[in-house]
């Protein structure tokens, strides 16, 4: 994928980002809010044209929507007047699958996401986290080739954001999805991801770009155990300027 | 939680009856007591009487039923106009900016006072009854249904976007569902409206309906008469308004469950 600058209400919200994303990589994008990491997901997704420059996906331009890309968000989104099953089920149904193939889709999803017991159940009827489950099997049941997330577990509690982190990774991995990544938590950027794109702030630009080199991408309870991730977490802090600075003033103090 | 809430509901519901006890004691015995005459407020066993007598003597029933099926026809016609009407507008803002103002103004317009007018056109039948009703009910359902759909949350649009969903199948999987309950809301409020557009149409002509009672009654300063009538228009309004809640809880099954049965 090539990105664009994108202008919207005369506010250049992205400049000059460019970057690609190969094929089964999973790529995390951070920066300060309002840096324009949303416009540019948008404009993957094809729901927002950009002002100038082009995303391609597969080689070819992204032109409106397109069936092989998917997207989420940290709202689940879900339906309430859909069951569990059948919210799974809409991005098939819209694009036309048979029922039949809809549901054994769904019904696969949802085993796989420990869900099935709530396969008849509403939305408002589960929990936090299993909503958020049941949006990533609704994201995953068109088949996307490439997978847009857009902070999808900044809304849920901290243990549950574990679990979902795992349940993704382990998927991803799976599938061999091709994914891009927004988050605000370094942590999420640093475990789940084979690359870390920092942007600057509005116009938002790609300041830095660190590949992760730890294994265990499929599994983020072992890679938070490697070493090099509190150090890849400080080098992000410092490029994002939310760290302390380096302690050299306090020599000088003592003096 | 489960026996909080029955706990709560026979409670509640032993206090409405001791209530209506309470009420029809006061109304009974109240005016003799305060030296109200009759004529201003007759008792509650004077009122019964003169309901078993309208029974009897004044067709009752029928008038009632005109009523009742006036209130329905003009309910029906109204809501599905006024559905109609929100859906098209909420789904072209360009016809939406371009009628909004005379929408307001008609909005603003008294619609009871477009019942002498309908009878002027239409006669002393049951035509121009049923037609203040359609246009008192059609407003709230027309500008609920048009808010809910302008107010579709538009990340909902955009997931059904990014799925590839043609704008027909935005409007069928998305927006017309999520605009169900301003729906119901609006219908609520018009089963009640109903009853007020056909009552103001019976009121200003007519020789059939309750209405047409209520002004025969007052005419001939038959007090218990005219409490017989508003009791009357009360039921219809109330039925009218519990098979709204009803269908309600049909289409609308996927809510969390509401305390008193939605009411």
């Amino acid at each position: 994928m090539r990105f664009p600058e994108a202008r919207g209400g005369g506010v250049t919200a992205i400049e000059d980002v460019s970057f690609s994303v190969a094929d089964g990589e999973v790529v995390a994008l951070i920066g300060p809010s309002g840096c324009g990491k949303s416009t540019l997901l948008n404009i993957a997704a094809g729901l927002q044209p950009p002002t100038s420059g082009q995303a391609l996906v597969d080689g070819e331009p992204v032109e409106g929507p397109n069936a092989h890309v998917a997207f989420m968000l940290q709202k689940d989104l879900l339906l309430p007047w859909r069951t569990v099953a059948e919210n799974v089920m809409l991005g098939a149904e819209i694009q036309g699958e048979r029922r039949s193939e809809c549901l054994r889709r769904a019904g696969e999803l949802l085993c796989a996401f420990h869900l099935a017991d709530f396969a008849d159940r509403y939305p408002h009827q589960l929990s936090g986290g299993m909503r958020q489950r049941v949006a990533l099997a609704r994201t995953l049941a068109v088949n996307p080739s490439v997978l847009l997330l857009d902070e999808p577990f900044s809304a849920v509690d901290a243990q549950t954001r574990i679990v979902l982190q795992r349940d993704l990774a382990q998927t991803l991995e799976r599938a061999e999805k091709t994914a891009l990544l927004i988050t605000h938590d370094l942590h999420e950027a640093v475990i789940l991801s084979d690359r870390v794109l920092v942007m600057s702030r509005r116009p938002g630009r790609i300041v830095e770009e660190i590949t992760i080199e730890a294994g265990h991408r499929s599994d983020p309870y072992l890679r938070r155990q490697d070493g090099k991730i509190g150090d890849y977490v400080s080098r992000l802090m410092q490029r994002l300027e939310i760290a302390p600075p380096p302690p050299p003033q306090a020599a000088a103090y003592r003096q | 939680m489960t026996s909080a809430r029955s706990n709560l509901m026979r409670r509640g519901t032993a206090a409405s009856v001791a209530l209506l006890v309470l009420f029809l004691a006061a109304w009974q015995c109240g005016p003799a007591l305060l030296g109200i005459p009759h004529f201003i407020v007759p008792p509650a066993s004077m009122v019964f009487k003169e309901f078993l007598r309208m029974l009897a003597v004044n067709h009752l029933l029928f008038h009632t039923g005109v009523t009742a099926a006036e209130v329905v026809c003009g309910f029906v016609l109204g809501s599905l106009l006024g559905a109609a009407s929100g859906y098209l507008l909420g789904m072209s803002p360009v016809a939406e900016f371009a009628l909004s103002p005379y929408i307001l103004a008609l909005q603003i317009a008294p619609k009871v006072a477009f019942a002498p007018l309908f009878i002027l056109w239409m006669g002393y039948t049951v035509y121009p009854k049923i037609l203040v009703a359609t246009l008192i009910v059609f407003f709230p359902v027309m500008v609920n249904v048009m808010t809910a759909l302008r107010g579709t949350d538009p990340d909902l649009i955009n997931l059904a976007r990014s799925f590839t969903a043609s704008r027909a199948q935005i409007f069928w999987k998305i927006e017309f569902p999520s605009s169900m309950p301003p729906l119901f809301a609006s219908l609520r409020i018009g089963a009640t409206l109903a009853v007020v557009g056909v009552v103001v149409g019976e009121l200003v002509g007519g020789n059939s309906g309750l209405g047409f009672l209520l002004t025969f009654g007052e005419g001939q300063a038959n007090t218990p008469m005219v409490f017989v009538c508003i009791l009357m228009l009360t039921a219809i309004g109330g039925i009218a308004y519990v098979s709204v809640v009803a269908l309600e809880q049909q289409v609308l099954h996927y809510m969390p469950a509401r305390p008193l049965g939605g009411l």
